[in-house]
């Protein structure tokens, strides 16, 4: 049985800013990335759905010590984001200064701006995470 | 399905960075349990290890067989488990089974790693590789970083302001060091203070350095039997009387049941039911305080505590010896040391002693029933283990 939506175009698209998910045909559940079955009920009648890349901060930390290779980033936003369309999803937050990142940006709507593609020797190639902003209130 | 006794037991001293290879260090170790249980290396039937990263540290892999050979088990099925930083004890269920099973009657298992030969950029990368390369990542999210996302979250769910919440977490870390002083094979010897906690580095808000455990070099190993070869070999067996694991995927799939690992409500659930205890039972636990806010999130899953409420337990002193549930009398994690591969095995190691009554100024007097709970990833792996005495 083939994938409906393998990595490498998830990856692909989301380097062209867009966020694929896969609805559940059976329970209408909604994942934000690939797989073989549905997380809630097992179905594997999957459809590939565009993301709208808007949601809400559930919890955030300030890095200040980077894995190697990612150094010059320190420091920096790492948020999970719950988005509208139910699903939760890591990435970065950038437009705000690590400095103003406290308990009352949870909650706070969010917009997916840009990615940020990184790659080092162990990581099998480019790979793409999603980098939010906060939404204009 | 047969009873399984652990009838010895072995650790190295944990240390930071020390000399000895990782097959060294482990034949230490599993000489030490050998011996004590009374049998020799020709009579283990089997090899059952956790090694996480030795990829990596030694360019190693493949360590079970030269383990094997080094202790003089030679050619016995060896077998390595890799489930990050559960490793060894996901080792622990697997050679349970085998022996249960009734294939084997006396098997060696355990764990070995030494995380500091890496040095800490590396070190930091090869630990990332434990979260989902290809959906977490990129966003540069390590494992201080996990848990900084873990204790904001508890913060907002359970209503604890912050500066609390810090407080509570940093009684952890000052209670293993505690207990970690009275521990001649912890890495740390040093007692510490919350003020200690709060005035150290911030590693990823609101984790700071000393929330965190720290890389460390080490390796356990226990001898399992069946019933009737422990009863020939030993007067004090102690009986894996339940166990439980469970999986689960990266953290963003894990949403409705964060900030608590559902990984964790199966497998504590499974380990229970298996022994027909209740958390009430265990009168000392070793759990998984790879950060001071994960042993508080532990502590209630495993059902010693409601939820948002053991930070308080903490405070009052309940999680201390002679308290309500004595929470890692080894000192833990965070200053008995973490050498990933090995953590599950010596935390068995510590009950182990704990019932047989042989830790000295932190005995948990008494301790008839231990539990230990070990956490690989961001809740990829949870591996809980009962063990009872015996006689």
């Amino acid at each position: 049985m083939e994938h409906r939506l393998l990595f490498k175009d998830y990856n692909a698209a989301l380097k062209q800013n867009k966020l694929l998910g896969l609805k559940c045909e059976a329970c209408g559940d909604v994942a934000g990335q690939p797989g073989m079955a549905c997380r809630k009920c097992g179905s594997t009648d999957l459809s590939i759905i565009e993301l709208k890349g808007l949601g809400v901060i559930q919890s955030f930390t300030v890095m200040n010590v980077a894995p190697e290779g990612m150094e010059a980033r320190v420091p920096y936003i790492v948020v999970l984001v719950e988005l509208n369309e139910g699903p939760w999803i890591m990435g970065n937050l950038s437009g705000l200064s690590p400095l103003d990142a406290n308990m009352d940006i949870i909650g706070k709507r969010v917009t997916m701006q840009q990615t940020v593609p990184v790659s080092d020797k162990y990581s099998g190639g480019e790979v793409c995470g999603p980098v939010f902003a906060l939404a204009a209130s | 399905m047969r009873k399984v006794a652990v009838i010895g037991v072995g650790m190295t001293k944990f240390s930071g960075k020390q000399a000895k290879t990782a097959v060294e260090l482990f034949s230490e170790a599993a000489f030490d349990a050998i011996n004590e249980s009374n049998v020799k290396p020709k009579d283990i039937q089997a090899l059952f290890i956790g090694n996480g990263l030795g990829d990596f540290e030694e360019g190693q892999a493949q360590i079970q067989a030269f383990c094997a050979e080094s202790i003089g088990a030679f050619h016995v099925r060896a077998n390595r488990y890799e489930n990050a930083c559960a490793s060894a004890s996901a080792a622990i269920q697997d050679a349970f089974m085998w022996v249960a099973g009734g294939f084997y009657d006396i098997v060696l298992v355990g764990g070995t790693e030494v995380c500091t030969k890496m040095g800490t950029p590396l070190a930091t990368r090869t630990f990332a590789m434990f979260s989902d390369s290809r959906y977490e990542y990129p966003c540069g999210i390590t494992f201080p970083g996990v848990f900084a996302l873990l204790a904001h979250l508890y913060s907002k769910k359970y209503c604890i302001p912050l500066p609390e919440l810090k407080r509570q977490m940093a009684q952890v870390s000052v209670n293993s060091h505690y207990y970690a002083a009275r521990n001649p094979k912890a890495q740390f010897q040093k007692e510490i203070t919350v003020a200690d906690v709060l005035n150290s580095l911030m590693v990823a808000t609101p984790i700071q350095l000393q929330d965190c455990c720290p890389f460390t070099d080490g390796a356990a190993a226990l001898v399992l039997a069946s019933e009737k070869m422990a009863g020939k070999l030993t007067g004090k067996p102690v009986y894996i009387a339940g166990i439980g694991q469970a999986s689960a995927g990266n953290l963003a799939t894990q949403r409705e049941h964060l900030p608590h690992l559902y990984a964790r409500e199966l497998a504590a659930g499974q380990s229970y039911a298996m022994a027909g205890m209740k958390p009430a039972d265990v009168d000392v636990v070793e759990l998984h305080d790879c950060f001071s806010i994960a042993s508080i999130i532990a502590m209630e899953s495993l059902g010693f505590f409601p939820r948002g409420k053991a930070g308080e337990a903490v405070l009052r002193g309940e999680t201390r010896i002679g308290g309500r549930i004595a929470v890692n009398p080894s000192g833990g994690l965070k200053a008995k040391g973490h050498p990933i591969g090995a953590t599950g095995a010596a935390q068995a190691y510590e009950i182990v002693k704990q019932l047989r009554g042989e830790c000295g100024e932190r005995q948990v007097e008494g301790a008839r029933v231990g539990m230990t709970d070990t956490l690989g990833g961001d809740g990829g792996t949870l591996s809980n283990i009962i063990l009872k005495r015996g006689w």
